[in-house]
C-alpha cells in the first residue's frame, strides 16, 4: 500500500470450512439428564407422524463449535473494533450492562402468558420505557409491539388508515419525499396505499410550494424523515404540518434519524402526529448482524384509540395490566408483546444517560458529523451545503472523473481499517457517500477516518487502479454478486 | 457521560476546527421556537450498579424462579451456555447487516449454514435468513401465496395460534383479503369436511399449524391434497420447532412458516424470537426477507453474499415482496448454534424427552380430569378440561411457584374450563405431580359440592 494507514495492520485469521464438513457420526456436543418419567415408544404415540431421519444435520463436539463460530466471528467488522460510519444506521456503542440486565432470570425466563400478577416487573419496564419515549418524542401514547423500524412504519400507516377511515374515507395516497428510505414506499404499498413522490428542493429539503400543490383530499399522510437522509433538518417543518393538516392529512415521521434530536427538540412539538423509533439505532440495542430491532410507534392523543392491542395500563390499585378491549384498535401486529428484550436494553441505556447524558449524546453526534464534513470537504464533492445534523452526504463526482465510484472508495476504506459508509443512498444524490459517525467516536478515531478518506482521494488521483480493485487486505476480494443472483446457491448439499 | 469518548478540550478543539463558537451553533438549523429549553423528564443518570439493582428488583417482581407449564407458542427449553458465549462476541453482537460482504463473511457463512439446517430440518428446499417471529412469518407466507397464485382469499384453521390469526387479520384487512375460518373437529384437528367446503377457485392458500395450537398433529397429507386439488397452496405454521426432531415435517406443504424460539432463544416475555420462511425452490423469487447465497471472489475463492435483493425494499421500493428490512439475525444465530449443538441425534433425543414428559403428564391428569382431543397424536402440549375455572386452579398452583396451563376461554369461549398445558425436557416430575395433585383436589371439591347440592335437591 503506497499510502500507509495508522489505523490497521493485517494479521492472520483462521480458515474454517462449513460446519457440515466437520460432522461425523458419533460426535456430540449435547447431554440430556436421565428421564424422571417412563420412557415412551414414539412410534406408538405418533404412528405415521413419527419422523425417522433428520437428514444431514451435523454431528460435532463442543470445542469444534466454539472454534467454528469464534473463527467466523473474526471475519466480521464490528462497532467493538472501530468506527462504523453507516449513514442512517446509527451504529453506536452497545453498552454491555444492557446485555447483563436482559439476561436476569426473572426477565429472560418470563413466559409471555404468565399471570399479570407475576409479571409486574416486566410490565413496569414496559411502562417506564413508554413514559420515557413519549417524553423524548413529545408524543402522548405509544405501542412497543412492532418488531423493527419497517414494522413500526407498517403499524403507523395502519393507524393512519384506521384514523382516516374513522373520518369516513381511508384516502388513496401517501406522499413520500424522493430522499426517503426504501422501506417507506414498500410499507405504503403493504397497507394498500399508492405512493406519490415528493421532490426535494435545491437545499435537499421538502419543496413546500410543491407540497402545497400535491396535497389534496386523496392524501392520507406524508411520511417524512427528519432530519432527512441528507442529515438536513426540515426547517419549514411547521409549514409542512400545516399544509397537511389543513386538508385532513397526517404527518408521519420516520424516526430513523432521531439520534440528531433527542433532548434538543421533540417531534411532537413541531407538528408530527405519529412516528416510529428504532431502538436498535437511537437507543443502543445491538444490530446483531441484522437484527433484532424494535420499532415502537408513538402518537398524539387523538390517535391513541387506534394503537395495536394490547396496551399497558395502570389499574386503580397501582398494579399494571394489559388492556385488550380496544374497539378502534388496528389489531395486533405481532404475537405476544413485542421484542421485550430490546425494551430492557433501551431502558438501561436511557437510565445510564439521564436527561443530561441524552442531550450530550445528541450534541456529540452532531459535532462528530460536522467535524467530518469540515475534515473532508474539498477532497470530496458536497452536493448540498445546507447545515449538517448527525450525518453528512458527499458524492463521488470528483472521483468519478477517474472512473472511481462511491462503492470503490467504500471498499478501499476497508483496507484502512474502517467499515464502509452507506453507498448509493439517498437516491437524490448520484454516487452518494453517506456518513454517520454517531457520538461513539473519539476525536482520534475521527481524525484517522478523515486521514483515510483524504488518502483515498489522493490515491484516486495518483493510482485509481488500487482503489478500483480494493479491498486488498480482506480474506476474500470483491465477491461476484451478479453470479450469486443468476444461479443462486442458497444452501449446502452433500458432495456438492 | 461514560459512553462518550471526549474530553471538554476535544470538544473545544473540534468546534474550533469547524468554525463554530458553541455547540448551540450546530443546532441553529432547528427553528428556535421548537427547541427544547429544559431537561427531558426522564429518570436521572444512574451508575451501572444502580441500573443492575433496578432491573434486579423488576426481575424479582416477575415470577423469578417459577417453574412453568405454559407453552402456546413460547417454549421453555434448556439453552446450552455456549450459545451466549458465542453470540456475545462483539463481532457478531455489534455488526450491521452484512451488505459489505468482504468484512461480513462470519455473519454470512453462519446464515448460509442456518438456511441449510432449516431446509434439512423442515424438508424444504430454500429458507430465508429470518423473519420477526412465527406470527409475522405465517402472515408473510400467506401474502406470498397470494402473490404466487394471484388469488384473493385465504382459508385458515381455527386451530392456528389465535394471536397468529389476529396478526394475519390485521395485515389482510387493508389488503381486502377475505379470510374464512375452518373449525376443528373432535380430535382437535382441522375438520376436513368443513375444509373441503371452504376451499374455492379463489383460495390462494390454506393456513394450518402443526402441531397445532392444541398440540395435536394435523393430517398434513390429506389437507395438502384438498388444497392442491383446487390449485391452492398449503402454508404450514410450526410454532414448536423442537417437535421436528420426532414429528415428520410437513413435506407436502408449499411454504413453511417456522418459529425457531425453541432453539436456544430465551422466553424473554415474548421476544425477540425468530421467524423463518422455508419453501420450494420454484417460489424463491416471491419469498420475503434476506437470503444468503454462495459465490466466488475475483480469485475464485468461495465466499457468501446477500442475494436476490431485487425482491427487497431497498431496491424495489413499493414493488418489493415485503417491507421487511431489519430481521432477527442474532436470534437466528442462537438457533443456528442450538441446532449445531444438538445435531442429528440430539434433536431427536431432545424431542423424545418432550414426548415422554408430556405423555406422563397426560396419563396423570387423565386420572382426575378430562383430556380433550386425545384421538389425534400430540407432541408436547395437551388440553385439560376441569370442572372448576382454570384461573382459580392456577391461582393455587402459583402458590407453589409453578405457572399453570393457559385457560382457553379467552380464545375459545366454547371450550369452557379447558386449559392448554405444555411439558418440555425442563419440566420435572415433581412439578407435574404437584399440579396434578392440585387439579385432583379441585375436582374432588367440585364433586363433593355437587353431591351436597344433589342431596339438598333430593331432600327438598
Amino acid at each position: 500500500m503506497k499510502h500507509f494507514t495508522r489505523k490497521a495492520t493485517r494479521h492472520t485469521s483462521q480458515n474454517e470450512d462449513l460446519i457440515f464438513d466437520k460432522s461425523s457420526a458419533g460426535k456430540a456436543a449435547w447431554k440430556l439428564p436421565p428421564l424422571d418419567v417412563p420412557e415412551v415408544d414414539a412410534s406408538k404415540l405418533l404412528g405415521d407422524a413419527e419422523r425417522k431421519d433428520l437428514g444431514n444435520m451435523p454431528e460435532v463436539s463442543e470445542i469444534e463449535i466454539i472454534r467454528h463460530f469464534t473463527r467466523l466471528s473474526t471475519w466480521n467488522y464490528a462497532i467493538d473494533l472501530g468506527m462504523y460510519p453507516l449513514g442512517s444506521c446509527t451504529m453506536k456503542y452497545n453498552p454491555r450492562v444492557n446485555e447483563v440486565v436482559a439476561r436476569l432470570d426473572g426477565l429472560a425466563n418470563a413466559h409471555p402468558y404468565q399471570p399479570e400478577r407475576a409479571s409486574q416487573g416486566a410490565l413496569r419496564i414496559m411502562k417506564t420505557l413508554s413514559d420515557c419515549l413519549t417524553e423524548i418524542t413529545g408524543m402522548d401514547a405509544i405501542s412497543l409491539q412492532p418488531a423493527a423500524g419497517a414494522h413500526g412504519e407498517l403499524t403507523g400507516l395502519l393507524i393512519v388508515r384506521a384514523y382516516q377511515q374513522s373520518k369516513g374515507n381511508p384516502r388513496k395516497k401517501i406522499l413520500i419525499p424522493d430522499s426517503a428510505h426504501g422501506t417507506n414506499p414498500a410499507t405504503a404499498a403493504t397497507v394498500g396505499y399508492a405512493v406519490e413522490n415528493l421532490k426535494s428542493n435545491a437545499h435537499g429539503m421538502v419543496d413546500v410550494a410543491a407540497l402545497g400543490e400535491q396535497m389534496n383530499e386523496d392524501v392520507a399522510a406524508l411520511m417524512l424523515t427528519n432530519p432527512n437522509t441528507l442529515g438536513v433538518f426540515e426547517q419549514e417543518i411547521h409549514k409542512i404540518a400545516d399544509i397537511l393538516h389543513a386538508k385532513g392529512g397526517l404527518l408521519y415521521m420516520d424516526g430513523a434519524n432521531m439520534n440528531a434530536l433527542v433532548g434538543k427538540v421533540r417531534p411532537g412539538d413541531f407538528g408530527v402526529d405519529l412516528m416510529h423509533l428504532n431502538l436498535h439505532k437511537t437507543f443502543s440495542t445491538p444490530h446483531g448482524g441484522g437484527g433484532p430491532g424494535s420499532g415502537p410507534v408513538a402518537v398524539k392523543q387523538f390517535l391513541e384509540p387506534f394503537l395495536p392491542t394490547p396496551v399497558v395500563v395502570a389499574k386503580s390499585d397501582g398494579t399494571l395490566a394489559f388492556d385488550y378491549s380496544r374497539r378502534q384498535s388496528v389489531g395486533r401486529v405481532r404475537a405476544f408483546h413485542g421484542n421485550f428484550g430490546m425494551f430492557v436494553r433501551a431502558l438501561a441505556y436511557i437510565l445510564a444517560n439521564g436527561p443530561d447524558g441524552l442531550r450530550e449524546t445528541t450534541e456529540d453526534a452532531v459535532l462528530n458529523a460536522n467535524y467530518i464534513r469540515k475534515g473532508i470537504e474539498g477532497a470530496f464533492d458536497l452536493p448540498y451545503t445546507t447545515p449538517t445534523m448527525h450525518e453528512v452526504v458527499f458524492s463521488d463526482r470528483i472521483q468519478a472523473k477517474k472512473g472511481v465510484k462511491t462503492m470503490d472508495i467504500a471498499k478501499r476504506l476497508i483496507d484502512y481499517g474502517f467499515h464502509p459508509y452507506t453507498t448509493a443512498f439517498p437516491l437524490i444524490v448520484a454516487g452518494a457517500l453517506m456518513i454517520e459517525p454517531t457520538e461513539s467516536e473519539s476525536k482520534e478515531e475521527l481524525d484517522l477516518f478523515i486521514e483515510a478518506m483524504k488518502s483515498i482521494a489522493a490515491e484516486v488521483e495518483e493510482d485509481p487502479q488500487t482503489v478500483l480493485s480494493a479491498p486488498h487486505s480482506t480474506r476474500v476480494s470483491r465477491l461476484g454478486e451478479t453470479a450469486a443472483a443468476r444461479k443462486p446457491v442458497l444452501r449446502w448439499k452433500p458432495n456438492l | 457521560m461514560r459512553y462518550l469518548p471526549k474530553s471538554p478540550a476535544d470538544r473545544e478543539a473540534m468546534l474550533k476546527a469547524i468554525g463554530a463558537r458553541s455547540i448551540d451553533d450546530l443546532f441553529a438549523p432547528i427553528p428556535a421556537e421548537y427547541r427544547l429549553n429544559r431537561d427531558l423528564k426522564v429518570p436521572r443518570q444512574m451508575a451501572e450498579s444502580e441500573i443492575v439493582e433496578w432491573f434486579r428488583e423488576r426481575s424479582h417482581e416477575n415470577g423469578d424462579g417459577y417453574a412453568t407449564l405454559l407453552g402456546a407458542g413460547a417454549y421453555y427449553h434448556y439453552r446450552p451456555v455456549i450459545i451466549d458465549s458465542l453470540i456475545s462476541r462483539g463481532e457478531f453482537l455489534t455488526a450491521y447487516t452484512p451488505y459489505q460482504a468482504e468484512v461480513s463473511q462470519g455473519t454470512l457463512q453462519s446464515i448460509f449454514e442456518f438456511q441449510t439446517m432449516i431446509c434439512e430440518f423442515t424438508g424444504m428446499e430454500v429458507a430465508n435468513a429470518s423473519m420477526y417471529d412465527g406470527s409475522t412469518a405465517a402472515t408473510e407466507a400467506v401474502m406470498m401465496a397470494v402473490r404466487l397464485t394471484g388469488r384473493q382469499s385465504v382459508v385458515v384453521a381455527r386451530s392456528v395460534h389465535p394471536e397468529y390469526r389476529e396478526v394475519l387479520a390485521t395485515y389482510a384487512h387493508h389488503q381486502g383479503l377475505p379470510i374464512s375460518l375452518v373449525p376443528f373437529s373432535e380430535s382437535g384437528c382441522i375438520d376436513l369436511k368443513e375444509l373441503e367446503k371452504s376451499i374455492t377457485a379463489e383460495t390462494a392458500c390454506v393456513l394450518i399449524q402443526s402441531p397445532n395450537f392444541f398440540g395435536t398433529i394435523e393430517d398434513v397429507r390429506s389437507i395438502a391434497e384438498l388444497a392442491h386439488k383446487s390449485g391452492a397452496l398449503l402454508v404450514v405454521s410450526i410454532a414448536e420447532a423442537v417437535s421436528l426432531g420426532i414429528v415428520e415435517p410437513p413435506r407436502q406443504a408449499d411454504i413453511i412458516a417456522l418459529e425457531a424460539q425453541s432453539f436456544g432463544v430465551p422466553l424473554g416475555f415474548g421476544g425477540p424470537y425468530c421467524g423463518v420462511i422455508a419453501t420450494r425452490e420454484q417460489y424463491v423469487r416471491q419469498m420475503p426477507g434476506r437470503l444468503v447465497g454462495q459465490t466466488t471472489d475475483r480469485s475464485g475463492k468461495r465466499g457468501f453474499v446477500l442475494t436476490l435483493a431485487t425482491r427487497e425494499q431497498h431496491i424495489r421500493r413499493e414493488k418489493a415482496t415485503s417491507n421487511i428490512c431489519t430481521n432477527q439475525a442474532l436470534i437466528a444465530l442462537m438457533a443456528n448454534i442450538f441446532m449445531t449443538i444438538y445435531g442429528k441425534v440430539g434433536l431427536k433425543e431432545l424431542a423424545r424427552q418432550n414426548l415422554a414428559k408430556t405423555d406422563y403428564a397426560v396419563q396423570q391428569f387423565a386420572k382426575h380430569a378430562k383430556i380433550l382431543f386425545s384421538a389425534a397424536p400430540r407432541f408436547n402440549e395437551f388440553v385439560v378440561q376441569t370442572s372448576e375455572d382454570p384461573y382459580a386452579i392456577n391461582s393455587r398452583i402459583l402458590g407453589h411457584k409453578i405457572v399453570g396451563g393457559l385457560p382457553l376461554k379467552k380464545f375459545y369461549p366454547e371450550l369452557g374450563n379447558a386449559s392448554l398445558w405444555c411439558c418440555t425436557e425442563m419440566t420435572n416430575r415433581t412439578s407435574i405431580d404437584t399440579v396434578v395433585g392440585l387439579a385432583a383436589q379441585s375436582e374432588r371439591s367440585v364433586r363433593s359440592a355437587n353431591e351436597e347440592a344433589d342431596v339438598e335437591e333430593v331432600a327438598r
